[in-house]
Formats: C-alpha cells, structure tokens, sequence
C-alpha cells in the first residue's frame, strides 16, 4: 500500500510538472514562434556564428536552428538539398564555387534589390571576396550572396623548433641562411627536408603537411597553391575556357612535379589521403614543422595549448617562380529561394551585415570580410595570424565557379592524385588529361571552348 | 503413423455446409479473389512505387542529358550517347577491371576462409559456442564501422597492424602504408572484405557440411576410406551446391561493395581501388550526370543480372548431378 501511495504521488507530481511546462513552453513558443535554419560545414567559425547568432535571437526574438554537416560530405549533403528544392534550409553558407549553379539553377534569392533597400554595398567587402562569394556571372553587379567568412590557404610552423639555436645553427651550416619563415616555395622545400626525420625532444618529425585528399576537394585546394605560383592558369583571360597550353603549360606541369616533390620528401607517412583535420591533428601532436591550412582554423591553432600561443607562427602561402598567389576558401551568406521564411532570413543578414556584429564576428573566431574591420588600422595587431591573413586576401585565385564545378574539380581530384599519389603517368599527361576532361565538361555545358590560343 | 487433418474437412456442430463455403468466400461482400488482392494491394504498390517506378524513370533518364547540377538547360533525348560514351570509355573498362579483380580475390579468400572455418567448428571441442560467436562478430558489424576502424588499424604511425606485420618481418612500421600505395591497397580491401564476410561463408558451409547424413561417413569407415579421401569424396563434393550458393551471394555483394572501400581508401590512392559503384555513386551524387549515371547504373544492372542467371542455371545442374 505505501508503495502504491508513493506511486500516486510521484505520478500527480508529474502530471502537475508536466502541466506547468506545458503552459511555460506553450507561452514561450508564442513568444518566439519564428525560427531560421541556418545551414554551414561543421568546423570551429560554425560554433562562432552559433555564439554571435544568440545576439540576433535577442534582438529579434527569431529562433536560429543550425544544420552543420563535416567538410567532406558538406558540398554532397547541401547541393543534394538545394537540387531537390529542399527546405531544410532557410539561410546557407554555401561555398563559393556553387555560386555559379546556384544563380543558374535559381536556388539562391538574388539580393542586388535588397542590397539597395537596406543601403548594403558591395563595395564596403573586400574586392575579392565579393567576386568570389558574390558575384554570378564574376565581375559583374548580379549578387546572390553576402561575403560571410573570408578565408584563404595559410600556413602554419612551429616557431619554437624554428628559434631553437642548435636548429638554426645546423640549418645554417647546411643551407647558408638563417632559419626563417619561407617567402618561397624553394625555401619551404628546403626546410621541410631539413626537418623531416629529424629528432626534436626525442621524437621524429617530418618537415611539412600539404592536402592530399582525395574524395572532395582536398588535393585540388592544396595543389593550386604551387599550380598558380608556377603559371597555371585555369583559361586564356582573352579567350575564356580556352585551356590547351594554360592549363597544362610546361610552367603548370613544373608545378606539379613541384608538389609531388614535396609530398615524396616532406611529409609524414601514410598521409595519402589528408585533408584539413589530419593537418590539425598531425601539427597538434607535434609531428610536422609547417602545416598548410585554411586561414579558418588558425584562432583554435593559437588557443591550443600545446602547439599554440608563442610555440606557433603563421606565414603567407610562399611565392613560385611565376607568381605569388593563394587559393581562395570561404563563403558566402545566402537565402535559400525555396525558403518559406525568406523575409525573416533578409532581416539576419541585414543584421549580420552591420559594421558592430562584424568586428563581433572577427573577435569570437570568424572572418569578416567587412573593409571597416580588416582595414582598421588596428586590426594587424588584433590577432597573431590578423597580418597573413590581411596580405593572403590580396593575392588569392578561387577554383571554377561554373554550374558544372563539381565535375571541374573530380576531374582535377583525379588526375592530380593518379599523378601524385599513385606514381602514375608523367605531370604533363596528368594536365593533358585534365584539359581533355574539362572541355568535354564545358562543351556538354554548351560553352565554346577553342582549342588554341 | 501421424494422421493429418485437413482444416477444409472439419465439421463445426450446428453450422451446415453450404453455408460455411459461402461464409468463406464471402467477407462482407467480398470475393476470396478481392479479398486476396486486397492483401497484396499495398505490397504491390509499395513495388511499383519503389522500385518499378524508379526503374522505369531511370531507363528514360538514361537517354537524356539531364544533369541536375544545371537543371536549367534544356532536357535533350541523346538517343544512345550515354551507352555509347561509358562503353567507349578507358576509363570506364579500367574500373570493371579493379571491381573484377576485387570480386574474385575476395570471393575466393572468403571461400577457402570460409569453409575451413565451417570445416574445424562442425567438430565438437570445448568452447565450440563460444568460438563460433567470435568468428561471426565480424559479419554482424556495420560496414561504415568496419571501414572506419580499419582505417585506424592500419594507419601506418598508430595503427597495430603495421607494427604487428613489423614485428614479424622487420620492415619499420612507418615505412609502408597499406591503404595509401598503389601496390597494396587493392590487397587490403580484398583482406578486410575476408575479415569481415568469411564467417558468413562459414555459416553457410556449415550448413551445408550438417546437412551430409553420418551413415555416409560410416559406410566409408567401413570401406577403409581414408579422412582424405572420405573429403575428396564425400564432404566437397556435398558442400559443393552451398559452396556455389556463398559465390554467388558474395559475388554479388561485391559487385556493388561500395561503403566500406569508400571509407578505407576513397578508391585512392589515385584511382587504384575505384570500384565501379564509386565510380557511379560520383557520376551520379557528386557530378549529378543523371542521365549518363542512369545508363552506367543500367548496364551495371545488366551485368549482374546476367551473370547471376547464367550462375543458377550452372549451380541447378550441379544439384541435379
């Protein structure tokens, strides 16, 4: 009998729980019915944005929901959604090389009649940013995104192990130079050899990580890095998508021996198959000196406590023979035109365009692409990698953008990681081949693609 | 002697027979015909609008140029361009040549695995139950799991398996990568499919080596036939119909293995382990080719078809003999 008094008790106890809740949140909802899904790649500025998103939730009392997705299922999970005119999404960040689909297919609001209501301009982003996360056709007024988080390849070294005097003192007798961040891409060669196998604190390291990826996009981003520096160009600027003797110029295959050269000699085994996360995990356990990565990820590389704060220096993607480039990442903010709640994802951007919850943006571990932040004259100083990253915005080159990019870059995927990776053919053949693969892609796209110069 | 009762013969006190035949038929209305169809009804559509719908469409879209990452150009019918273009293509040829390859190294482990482990646990020894549990775990685990794990054992800086392989060898751990060169990958895919799907192989041999009656054996006791010769003679040659059963089932699996190799390698290094359902999982989710997807997916679908009916009628005349 207690226990069934007991019993009787506990469930009235939760009935009446149940009720108040149900009265508490029934309120709340009807204070806060509206509510925004916002949709990104899972990585450290996402859980920024969710931080700076509380303030927009504040203010205008819309729930915002995140659908995050990791890198490599990223671009298959989002573009799978918006194709099939999904509404999962009310605002996406989506990367910059689907604007061209996007506008194309219509999957994005066009913004340039908002942008003049809300007094945004364009010309208050970084240039770059604005062709490259913006603009469909490029270079040209037609707007279909906000520049939402700026991003380039950087790179990252162990400035600790590079200010040791026994290191500096055996760099020097082999290389006739002082140990030094490289400016360019025959100096980080240099160093990475000089690093590889070398015990430091009685562990081996190797000299460099470089992406090797080959299911997305991981080798593609990480070789165009030497490929621009060495004169590759992806078409003819007079004569668009011609690419016989551009794409694979003698100039463009040095390159990409180039980088072969450096994943054979200089980074650590088994990385046949690495991307951003094995760069983070193989600089964070101490396993290599310098490490190619996006510009992203550098604010959690400072705050690490076993590799960051003054064991860790940044530098510009180093110069090649033929030029000094880096490849573009980031992107940006769009409205999804299937959205059923397109007036409230307008009111978040208009929001999240303003000068204050930029620098916000910038502080808590995004990348604001607004002039008014990156070009303050204190804005150097306000973070160790803040100077690289301003210069790399200056000098970046971005993928195709084409509605057909994906097959654009697979082809590259391929091509490049047979060659690299898998010893096969010669670096020649490889942009032969790719040039091959590319004008198919362009001519079932319906573009005139010229075979000479 | 068991006497069967036939249910339809069964007499029910009070109710005549006439009117139970009518009740039978007749449920509100309805004939036993409807009453049937009206059973199978929602299976039947279920069918057709989940697999025969989605066929037929495919088919159609196979002679289009659709691809959905520019959905806004105009849907042309090529005729047969997309057959035209995957049959002509190297590349194309090159990845049934690495899934042939896979098939029939990994089959064939799985089956000599297979069957000397139906052939050591159909003997009784003390923990048979157990061990036999052990060796099944493998099968029951997820491929995505399989895929990932392996992916840390065989990591050539953490991974156990290269050091275990070092300590035997003495090559340095570190010094070799079984999933990132072109000259093992392809073996290692083939070893981790083994590792995960001989036991069920040895499941089906087994049941194949219970099903022998002892008297069999006895006779052969009695001729003096040898343990050698009582396998040659007696154990394959009866296992050999279940044998054939595990080839094709596994052969089929394997046709379309895709999870598993997509996390171990990616079909890296370069393209090295590329199985055709890679290949047609980017064509068609990554590339959106739908229409020249639809077609690779087609003449996959032939493919497989074919072979396994060429496959049964091979293993009905096994059964016959």
């Amino acid at each position: 009998m207690r226990r069934l008094g007991w019993l009787r008790s506990t469930v009235a106890s939760a009935v009446v729980a149940a009720a108040a809740l149900g009265v508490l949140g029934g309120g709340q909802a009807a204070a806060q019915g509206k509510q925004l899904t916002l949709c990104w790649a899972a990585w450290d500025p996402a859980n920024a944005l969710v931080e700076l998103g509380k303030d927009f939730t504040k203010q205008s009392g819309i729930e915002m929901k995140y659908e995050f997705v990791p890198w490599t299922s990223y671009a298959d999970r989002f573009l799978n959604e918006l194709n099939s005119h999904g509404k999962l999404c009310d605002l996406i960040i989506g990367d910059s090389q689907w604007i061209g689909g996007a506008a194309e297919n219509k999957w994005y609001v066009k913004l340039n009649d908002f942008f003049d209501k809300e007094k945004i301009s364009m010309g208050d982003f970084v240039p770059a940013t604005v062709v490259g996360y913006s603009q469909w056709p490029k270079n040209t007024p037609n707007y279909w995104a906000l520049p939402a988080m700026a991003d380039a390849v950087g790179w990252t070294y162990r400035k600790d192990w590079f200010s040791r005097p026994e290191i500096q003192s055996a760099f020097k007798a082999k290389y006739g130079r002082d140990l030094a961040p490289p400016k360019t891409y025959d100096e980080l060669k240099q160093i990475a050899e000089f690093f590889q196998g070398r015990e430091i604190d009685g562990k081996k390291v190797y000299g460099a990580y470089i992406f090797t990826e080959r299911g997305s996009e991981g080798i593609t981003m990480g070789v165009t890095n030497v490929l621009y520096n060495y004169g590759f160009a992806y078409d003819n600027p007079k004569k668009p998508y011609q690419m016989q003797g551009i794409v694979n110029s003698a100039d463009a295959a040095k390159g990409l021996e180039f980088y072969k050269e450096l994943y054979k000699c200089c980074t650590a085994p088994g990385m046949t198959n690495a991307y951003m996360q094995e760069g983070l995990d193989a600089f964070k356990s101490g396993q290599v000196a310098m490490q190619m990565n996006w510009f992203a990820f550098f604010p959690g590389l400072y705050k690490d406590p076993n590799v960051g704060g003054d064991k860790i220096g940044f530098f510009v993607n180093p110069a090649g023979p033929k030029g000094h480039f880096t490849q573009l990442g980031g992107q940006g903010i769009s409205v999804v035109a299937t959205s059923d709640h397109k007036d409230d994802a307008l009111a978040y951007i208009k929001w999240f365009a303003q000068p204050t919850v930029q620098q916000k943006w910038w502080q808590i571990g995004g990348y604001s692409a607004l002039k008014a932040v990156v070009d303050a004259p204190d804005f150097p100083k306000s973070a160790a990698f803040a100077p690289q990253f301003l210069e790399s915005m200056g000098i970046v080159k971005d993928f195709w953008a084409e509605p057909s990019y994906a097959q654009l870059l697979l082809d590259m995927q391929k091509r490049v990681h047979d060659y690299v990776v898998a010893d096969k053919g010669t670096a020649q053949q490889a942009l032969d081949l790719l040039v091959k693969d590319w004008t198919k892609v362009f001519k079932e796209q319906g573009k005139e693609v010229a075979s000479s110069q | 002697m068991t006497t069967i009762l036939q249910p339809d013969h069964a007499t029910i006190p009070g109710v005549s027979e006439p009117v139970k035949s009518r009740a039978a038929r007749r449920v509100h209305g309805l004939s036993d015909r409807a009453i049937a169809w009206l059973f199978v009804a929602p299976t039947i559509a279920l069918l057709l609008a989940i697999n025969i719908f989605p066929l037929i469409w495919m088919i159609r879209l196979s002679f289009t140029n659709l691809n959905l990452s520019m959905s806004y150009l105009p849907l042309r019918f090529v005729g047969l361009d997309n057959f035209r273009d995957i049959l002509t293509d190297e590349d194309v040829w090159f990845r049934l040549q690495t899934t042939a390859q896979f098939v029939i190294s990994s089959v064939a482990l799985q089956v000599v695995v297979g069957f000397g482990l139906a052939l050591l646990i159909n003997r009784q020894f003390r923990g048979h139950s157990f061990w036999t549990t052990i060796i099944l775990l493998p099968m029951m685990l997820s491929p995505a799991v399989v895929g990932n794990f392996w992916t840390l054992l065989l990591q050539p800086q953490i991974g156990p398996f290269n050091y275990l392989i070092s300590l035997f060898t003495g090559v340095p751990p570190s010094s070799f990568s079984m999933t990132g060169q072109v000259s093992l990958a392809p073996w290692t895919i083939v070893l981790v499919d083994t590792w995960m799907w001989a036991p069920y192989v040895m499941l089906i041999c087994l049941a194949g080596l219970r099903s022998i009656p002892d008297y069999i054996y006895e006779a052969a006791e009695v001729d003096r036939a040898s343990a050698w010769r009582q396998f040659w003679s007696i154990t394959l040659p009866m296992t050999v119909p279940f044998l054939m059963l595990a080839v094709l089932f596994r052969a089929i699996e394997n046709f379309k293995m895709f999870d598993m190799v997509n996390l171990l390698t990616s079909g890296g290094p370069g393209s090295t382990t590329e199985l055709v359902s890679i290949s047609l999982k980017r064509a068609a989710f990554e590339k959106w080719r739908t229409g020249y997807s639809s077609a690779l997916a087609i003449i996959l679908f032939v493919t497989v078809f074919g072979a396994a009916n060429i496959y049964v009628k091979t293993l009905n005349k096994v059964k016959q003999r």
